[in-house]
């Protein structure tokens, strides 16, 4: 296994690595999306503001414009040189995904089966509100009105927050 | 949360239809986490399993018989060296040469045929890796990493035999060291 | 020797578990106190002979006994002592020996409690203790023997634990090192933390496991485990938070939170622990949700152990992952067992464990509870989901897919600001019963506090954000009704006793430690929400190569490129160290330092980022690349992470506030039960 690439490559490419940077001006991030149109060569922030977004399959959970490795490098070239040739985020995005598979995106694809992703969650949630709904109505019904030991009701609150603090107090000395 | 739901509707017990819910949901769980763990522990396709029909695109100048696409289908008869490689991975460089000459030996026969997968890449870094070591069998990206999910290979470079009768007979992790090792896999396959 | 002797010790250590496990199990159904006892005396024996193990593997990672497989893997010739002792968690077999030690160290001091008011629990959180600890430990002798040695077969050279027919001892020159994420100080403390939080969870679900069992279904276990659960959370956070730190200063992300399936495996346990650690109090206090705390620990204790099955699997992969071993099946099937019987013994229970009163109000502090209670598990509800959907994706289309970051912010967020403003209005709500115009009176001024704030926020500060206004509105809110609190209880005290305002704050707090710890707890957590919201919402980053002299700008800061070198240290690495000159508004402020260090054993590159902290940001500089040999200049990374700081300030607080709630108090194991139930009730 030592042998393996991503292994030996992620250990050299951080390091030598070469960047093949033209005269990168620099811009805050978000204001990266609003010049790229007429940049000449793409910027480092550019290529980020969209590497951001996607994940390479050899550094698995690691976005694409943190990870070290060689593969990825050459994927943010690929970045660069699409955006050099005017592709916007949307189409860079789906040219990725043509090409290394759904699991370049940061998120399952909102379709067909993968809606399950987004559609689980809220109706557990939503099962969950209801279920605690009604359990709170069950309590609450009329026939379990019996006082609880040593609560003062509808006192207002100042003197009921003095009066329960006093109480607590004079247990504890 | 059905433990609360329960707690209100009955002061004995858990209702069937709960119990039902929360087992299933669990059991529904469980088989999932064992079919990732089974997934996990693997590894490769084996020697000996059939393996599926893929298409791989091919790269232009890199085509089969000038088809711009090869099915495994369309191979049977033949003998199917299917390799996994990437222009950043360095392992991949020491095989390189050893391969192609190996598909020279074998290329006039036409009873062997290599294929070149290209894992994870770049075209014009893969082209160049591809002219480097004057590599002429056909290869093509692994469009969507379909064919080596199908494989499950877990790395680079990886290389899999795959006999007449498209059965996987052998598989290589890591590089090949020398023309002799891949040419010791192939002759047993193409002995009648 | 000493190898063949650790082994040796661990084997014992197993057959004593199990040994404590049969002898309490006999002891309670027979039933015969002498059993219990002797199952007792080995519960002891355990931690004795574990620490012998874990000092012998010490011995051999700390003296280069390279022909020890596991020391080969964690350390060389050139790592410095302290690191080469660390190593003992840098690896799957050493970190699995360590588990059991921190395992026994917690049962042992669990055992020695006094048990004279409750002798039928003893046996059972003796069985469920040491079947824990067996199974780690039988995963450490049949499977990854942290001391199996090389042995040269005619097959090759390989690890054994015996001495094949035939064999050769083989003795590397040097080990191939710890993998240098791990080498970071933060790493050191983080997972002995987070351990120390995952095993001391074991501690209440032994007792709640004991209370099912026995069918002494009333609060008792709760009260036993009170304390323990609060360190447990306790140690579990500091795990989180080391975990963040670690992240941000070694990941080189710019983050510290990069919602990785293993990360998300550590934060589950908390999200059952949290609510677990609320909704216990509304048992004591009202005697309700005694299944539903069941539950909880339930789950808690299986999310413990998921994690770390998720993590040495090979099911997930991750920057936080071990090596894939054949260890992943007996943890599923651990995993399995334990969730069946757990969740049969509720059930069986189920009858037995009925509310004792009922709930009056919406907005009575035990409904808010509740809410709260559901938020909790709403989140754990979309990480749980997020984690296992790709396993999901891959079974049902045969597509891998990520689910990351975005994923779980969205779903989140909401959730969380959720939490943040239950955390304010919760504890001003009444037990029993409150209105909305009992609520409203007590809560108009913090509410007004925060609007004001907010409103300069927007004026003056200039943000425009929503969701950074939202979020400043829920911190302002919830951190003046907390600090409200304290004043009124202090203003009470004061007029009631006539003593000095910061002397009545002090015995207030004192006196009801357990409640004001806690109010220090939502103060720490309304501060990391303040560190939280500042590098969500206003990180800002920029890329760039220059060459020396030339200088990169990023919002007010300035940073000047004037050097760079690469040399060699002696702890064998290579540094490739840069200097920045930062000036803030033309004004210079700080040099700094990011570095590439490139270890020779392991080949593996650091990326060590440069960091100028404030009160109101970081400045965080990466150090990307540079070639001695191109004229190309270095690359440099850029963060500005506004506000971050207060995440770790509100650790820091968390720490003194756990510490509060959790200290342990001189009185109760003598008092009479029934004064203990009313005495306690009060948080």
């Amino acid at each position: 296994m030592i042998t393996k690439a991503p292994l030996s490559t992620l250990s050299r490419a951080a390091l030598f690595a070469l960047l093949i940077v033209a005269a990168a001006f620099v811009l805050l991030a978000w204001q990266a999306d609003t010049v790229h149109a007429q940049a000449p060569t793409p910027s480092d922030d550019e290529v980020n503001a969209i590497a951001r977004q996607l994940y390479c399959p050899v550094c698995e959970n690691t976005p694409l414009d943190v990870c070290p490795t060689e593969a990825c490098r050459q994927w943010r070239e690929l970045i660069r040189q699409k955006l050099a040739e005017g592709w916007t985020e949307e189409q860079i995005k789906q040219y990725f995904v043509e090409n290394y598979g759904a699991r370049v995106l940061a998120e399952p694809p909102r379709q067909g089966v993968f809606w399950l992703a987004y559609i689980v969650p809220p109706i557990a949630i939503l099962a969950g509100a209801f279920i605690l709904y009604r359990a709170l109505k069950a309590w609450n019904r009329p026939e379990a009105a019996a006082p609880g030991v040593g609560e003062s009701e509808a006192t207002p609150v100042q003197d009921e927050y003095m009066a329960r603090l006093e109480e607590e107090l004079r247990k504890r000395e | 949360m059905e433990t609360m739901q329960a707690e209100q509707t009955s002061k004995r017990t858990i209702p069937l239809w709960a119990q039902v819910l929360i087992w299933g949901g669990l059991l529904g769980l469980l088989a999932v986490l064992a079919w990732g763990l089974v997934r996990a522990q693997q590894g490769t396709v084996q020697p000996g399993d059939t393996i599926p029909d893929f298409t791989l695109p091919l790269f232009s100048g890199y085509e089969y018989n000038g088809q711009s696409e090869v099915h495994l289908s369309e191979l049977r008869g033949k003998v199917v060296v299917i390799n996994f490689w990437a222009s950043w991975c360095k392992p991949c460089e020491q095989e390189a040469a050893e391969l192609e000459s190996a598909w020279r030996h074998y290329r006039e026969s036409g009873d062997v045929v290599f294929l070149g997968a290209d894992y994870v890449d770049t075209e014009p870094e893969a082209r160049q890796y591809l002219r480097r070591f004057d590599i002429t069998y056909p290869n093509g990206p692994d469009k969507g990493t379909k064919i080596s999910q199908l494989f499950r290979i877990k790395g680079v470079p990886e290389t899999y035999f795959i006999d007449r009768q498209g059965v996987l007979r052998y598989v290589q992790i890591g590089p090949f060291r020398s023309e002799d090792e891949i040419r010791a896999i192939i002759d047993p396959l193409l002995a009648p | 020797m000493i190898a063949d002797f650790g082994y040796g010790i661990l084997v014992t250590a197993l057959v004593v578990a199990l040994y404590a496990a049969g002898a309490a199990i006999y002891g309670a159904r027979k039933p015969s106190a002498r059993a219990v006892e002797s199952a007792r005396r080995a519960m002891l024996l355990i931690w004795p002979l574990l620490t012998v193990a874990a000092l012998a593997l010490i011995y051999l990672l700390v003296n280069d006994h390279y022909e020890v497989e596991f020391v080969y893997q964690v350390t060389s010739r050139s790592m410095p002592f302290y690191l080469k002792v660390t190593a003992l968690w840098g690896g799957q077999a050493g970190s699995l020996v360590f588990w059991s030690w921190l395992m026994a160290l917690f049962a042992s001091a669990v055992t020695l409690r006094n048990w004279a008011r409750d002798r039928e629990f003893l046996p059972w959180v003796i069985v469920v203790t040491a079947i824990t600890i067996a199974f780690f430990l039988a995963m450490v002798v049949f499977f990854e023997n942290p001391f199996a040695r090389f042995w040269q077969t005619a097959s090759g050279v390989d690890a054994y634990t015996f001495r094949p027919a035939g064999g050769l001892p083989v003795t590397p020159e040097d080990g191939r090192g710890l993998n240098p994420l791990l080498r970071h100080p933060g790493m050191i403390i983080h997972p002995p933390m987070l351990y120390l939080g995952f095993v001391s969870f074991v501690i209440p679900y032994a007792f709640a496991m004991a209370a099912l069992i026995t069918g002494r279904t009333d609060d008792r276990w709760i009260r036993i485990t009170r304390r323990w659960t609060l360190w447990a959370w306790l140690f579990l956070s500091l795990g989180l938070v080391l975990g963040a730190r670690w992240a941000y200063d070694v990941l080189g992300w710019g983050g510290y939170w990069g919602w990785d399936p293993v990360e998300i495996s550590a934060l589950m346990p908390w999200l059952t622990g949290t609510p677990f650690l609320h909704s216990v109090m509304i048992q004591e206090r009202k005697g309700m949700l005694k299944h539903w705390n069941m539950f909880l620990i339930i789950l808690t204790y299986d999310l413990v152990i998921f994690g770390t099955f998720l993590t040495r699997s090979g099911v997930l992969s991750s920057v936080h992952a071990f090596a894939q071993s054949a260890i992943g099946p007996m943890f599923f099937a651990f995993i399995g067992l334990t969730l069946i019987t757990s969740l049969a013994l509720l059930f069986w229970r189920w009858p037995d464990l009925r509310g004792e009163t009922e709930m009056k109000s919406l907005l009575s502090r035990e409904a808010l509870f509740l809410f709260n209670n559901l938020l909790f598990l709403s989140i754990l509800v979309v990480c749980f989901w997020g984690v296992i959907f790709p396993l999901i994706s891959e079974l049902v289309t045969g597509q891998k897919v990520t689910v990351g970051p975005p994923f779980y912010e969205r779903a989140t967020s909401p959730l969380w600001g959720a939490l943040l403003l239950l955390m304010g209005i919760a504890p001003l709500s009444a037990w029993g019963r409150s209105t909305a115009k009992t609520l409203g009176r007590v809560l108009w001024k913090p509410a007004l506090a925060a609007l004001l704030v907010v409103a300069a926020v927007y004026f003056l500060a200039g943000v425009r954000n929503v969701v950074a206004l939202i979020g400043f509105t829920l911190i302002a809110f919830t951190g003046f009704v907390t600090l409200y609190e304290f004043w009124r209880g202090a203003r009470a005290r004061q007029k009631a006793h006539r003593e000095s305002l910061p002397l009545a704050l002090w015995r207030l707090a004192g006196r009801n430690r357990r409640r004001y710890g806690g109010y220090i707890i939502h103060i720490s957590m309304v501060l990391m929400a303040i560190g939280i919201l500042g590098i969500e919402v206003f990180q800002t980053e920029t890329q760039g190569t220059v060459q020396l002299g030339e200088a990169l700008a990023l919002d007010r800061y300035t940073l000047t490129y004037t050097d760079i070198a690469r040399f060699d240290v002696p702890d064998g690495r290579n540094v490739t160290r840069a200097v920045l000159q930062v000036t803030r508004d033309g004004k210079a402020v700080a040099e700094l330092h990011p570095r590439i260090d490139y270890y020779y054993d392991s080949q593996q590159p650091m990326t060590i980022p440069g960091l100028y902290s404030t009160l109101a940001d970081d400045l965080y500089v990466i150090l990307v690349d540079w070639e001695p040999a191109s004229a190309v200049g270095a690359t440099f990374k850029v963060f500005h992470n506004p506000l971050v700081n207060w995440l770790w300030i509100g650790a820091l607080v968390f720490i003194f506030g756990t510490l509060v709630a959790a200290w342990p108090e001189r009185e109760p194991a003598y008092v009479p039960v029934r004064a203990a139930a009313t005495a306690s009730g009060k948080a």
